[in-house]
């Protein structure tokens, strides 16, 4: 287990340092999230829907759109020059390897979200000073969610037709069951209710990431080996 | 007799037997008191629902298997059984609504076990375009292996969230840890259909088993 994580976290760093040296991809998403916040901001009458009903969907919406843009590119980047082939002749368990994207693709998708949650805040005036820490946590939990299982998705699209369009169309179920248990619990969340009420949603979120995380790993190796 | 034909025959036979359990439910089944005529579509519903159900639990199995043996027998009853299941799906999504709105007043609403069946119905979709989407059979089969097992982890997933979330649907009446609390002459109209189901469930796997079997073997050498 600790030659995965360390092998892994090889591969992730690679990932990451190319990312921050072009910077493109993440400028894109950033400017993405930002946009989406915008549209979302004129796609409702503010005078008849209060902010407050609306505000968990809309952070939601958007944080799962930005993570799709991101996972789109994680194994594109691998693409170029049959980066992955060398990877996967590279002695390395297949395991680390997925791993490696997921480290990667957490901190890209992250950063994002690091970036949309003060706009977030900015644009729709909501108060989350006093629920910061559980907020975040909910927002990792569901984020792990999302990119254990599109990880997994992305290394078998990048291989069929239409890749960009079916990531999302293979994703999306997917991420429906941590997206109802987040925007419930950011709901209780804003709403000032106790956590406790939502305990169910919690444990969903957790079951989730353990289970998924869990099940893309052993399922990766089918998605690379020739 | 061919695999094919063997199909056809089950299917056939299915066929006229829905036609004799709408005779028993329409004649021979007393009207519930509260729901009227629109029970009905019970009989069709809930047999449908389960083998919807059904058949994303066997793709994940033979999908696990198939990783295992790489048997491509495995491979082609997932297909086969995601066409199916997408178009039970598609029966419970139509008859859902047809009932639900002389009982609820709406056609749809996002209560957690249409979410579900809707769900189901989106990955059933998924996999049958990732499926198409691919064209070396090796690789087709591989991933829609993994998207099979991933299908079937997240369907107990979608299922909890049926008890997390209130719901309006009408709480089960067969598949419960108690008894049914179904009349008895209800129950077996029930289990009629649902052997009925079954039955179409098996001859349109077998159907459409054999053709893609043929479709792999390519066209008639005459032809």
């Amino acid at each position: 287990m600790g030659d995965i994580l360390r092998d892994a976290w090889t591969i992730a760093r690679k990932d990451l340092i190319l990312e921050f040296r072009s910077r493109t991809a993440f400028l894109s998403a950033a400017v993405f999230t930002a946009l989406v916040l915008t549209v979302f901001n004129f796609g409702r009458d503010p005078t008849a829907v209060p902010t407050l009903d609306l505000a968990p969907s809309i952070l939601w919406v958007t944080f799962t759109f930005a993570a799709m843009l991101a996972l789109n590119r994680a194994f594109q980047l691998e693409l170029e020059n049959q980066a992955l082939d060398g990877l996967l002749v590279a002695p390395l368990s297949r395991h680390s390897i997925y791993w490696a994207k997921l480290i990667a693709n957490l901190v890209f998708v992250g950063t994002v979200e690091a970036v949309g949650l003060p706009l977030f805040v900015l644009f729709f005036n909501v108060d989350i000073g006093g629920v910061l820490a559980p907020l975040l946590g909910v927002i990792a939990l569901a984020t792990i969610g999302f990119v254990a299982v599109g990880t997994l998705f992305s290394a078998m699209v990048i291989k069929t037709r239409f890749a960009e369009l079916m990531l999302p169309v293979l994703l999306l179920p997917f991420l429906i069951p941590p997206l109802i248990g987040a925007v419930q619990v950011t709901a209780a969340l804003f709403s000032g209710r106790p956590l406790s009420e939502v305990q169910g949603w919690l444990r969903l979120l957790a079951a989730y990431d353990v289970g998924f995380v869990t099940l893309a790993t052993l399922l990766f190796p089918a998605t690379v080996n020739e | 007799m061919t695999l094919l034909n063997r199909g056809r025959l089950l299917t056939i036979v299915g066929l006229v037997l829905l036609g004799a359990v709408y005779v028993r439910a329409l004649a021979f089944t007393p009207t519930e008191a509260s729901q009227g005529l629109a029970q009905k579509i019970f009989y069709i519903h809930v047999p449908a629902a389960v083998w919807a159900e059904t058949s994303m639990i066997l793709i994940g199995i033979a999908s696990a298997f198939f990783l295992f043996l790489k048997d491509p027998r495995l491979d082609r009853f997932a297909e086969a059984s995601a066409q199916v299941g997408t178009v039970f799906a598609a029966v419970v999504l139509t008859t859902g609504p047809i009932w639900g709105k002389p009982i609820w007043g709406t056609w749809w609403t996002w209560d957690a076990r249409l979410t579900l069946t809707l769900l189901l119905f989106f990955i059933y979709v998924g996999y049958l375009v990732l499926r198409g989407a691919i064209t070396e059979p090796g690789l087709r089969a591989r991933y829609s292996a993994v998207l099979g097992i991933c299908g079937l982890v997240l369907v107990p997933f979608i299922h909890f969230s049926v008890l997390l979330f209130r719901t309006l649907h009408p709480q089960p009446v067969i598949l419960k840890p108690s008894a049914p609390s179904l009349p008895a002459v209800m129950l077996t109209t029930w289990l009629f259909s649902f052997c009925v189901f079954t039955l179409l469930y098996i001859g349109f796997v077998t159907q459409t088993y054999a053709l893609l079997l043929r479709r792999e073997a390519g066209p008639p050498a005459h032809g």
